[in-house]
């Protein structure tokens, strides 16, 4: 017989101490969600500069990759998406209805994967830069 | 405890073709990442690369069908945040008309990028 517990309204942020970790991962979700959508937006309208031509689409692109800011955004970036896929690939097992029990330690192990694999890309998101 | 829980909902295909989508999107992101972050730089990416690359059809296609699906998981998921967190009515009717047009033109404007980077003409 299942028994429900009432943990109260994710949406009321104003009692974000009384969060579980199935509530956090719920708001890393939505965020990174909003990050990665605003993304797809304005990288399509980046890469418009293609129909421009390949002299437009060259300078556009080296000119944002020779900017220190625009390659930590990269980084954020990668961060955001790696947290989307593996909080994703979580979700997807429990909605098959494989996990629920261990949803917090997965949801844990998401987050420590991702900031594994973002430390481990600094270095790749910055060279070159600065012509070195 | 619930023996099992799933958040499935029999009425909706938006509940199904998000979570297609996200199976979809999981892999093709992490490839496209992969691709050109780690085996191209991106400040190393050129016009003559990508039109090397679109000019492939298989990945022609598999960017496309990116587009496609990260627009509609998007958008859809969007829609999703802001009926949770309450919109009704008007504001909901509003929301629907606006992410359906933000979403064609955002896959209409990335097919013409599409087809400018693999130098087709129509």
């Amino acid at each position: 017989m299942s028994q429900r517990y009432d943990r109260g309204s994710v949406e009321d942020f104003g009692r974000w101490t009384e969060f579980s970790a199935g509530m956090w991962a719920w708001v890393f979700h939505k965020f990174t969600g909003w990050v990665l959508v605003g993304y797809l937006f304005a990288h399509i309208a980046v890469l418009s500069t293609a129909i421009e031509g390949a002299a437009t689409y060259n300078a556009t692109l080296q000119g944002l990759e020779s900017l220190l800011v625009v390659r930590v955004m990269e980084v954020g970036l990668l961060a955001v998406a790696v947290f989307h896929i593996l909080n994703g690939m979580r979700l997807l097992l429990v909605d098959l209805g494989v996990g629920l029990e261990a949803q917090d330690k997965s949801f844990y192990a998401s987050l420590v994967l991702t900031g594994a694999i973002t430390v481990a890309s600094v270095p790749t998101f910055l060279a070159g830069l600065g012509g070195g | 405890m619930a023996r099992h829980y799933s958040s499935f909902d029999r009425r909706g295909w938006r509940w199904l073709l998000q979570r297609v989508t996200a199976a979809f999107l999981v892999v093709v992101l992490a490839f496209h990442f992969f691709l050109l972050h780690f085996v191209h730089h991106a400040a190393d990416i050129t016009f003559a690369g990508t039109r090397f690359r679109m000019s492939n059809l298989g990945y022609f296609a598999t960017m496309w069908l990116f587009l496609v699906t990260a627009t509609f998981h998007g958008v859809n998921g969007v829609y999703n945040a802001l009926v949770n967190q309450g919109i009704a009515g008007t504001q909901k009717r509003v929301a629907q008309v606006v992410l359906v047009a933000a979403g064609a033109l955002l896959v209409v404007q990335g097919t013409r990028v599409a087809v400018a980077m693999a130098g087709i003409s129509i």
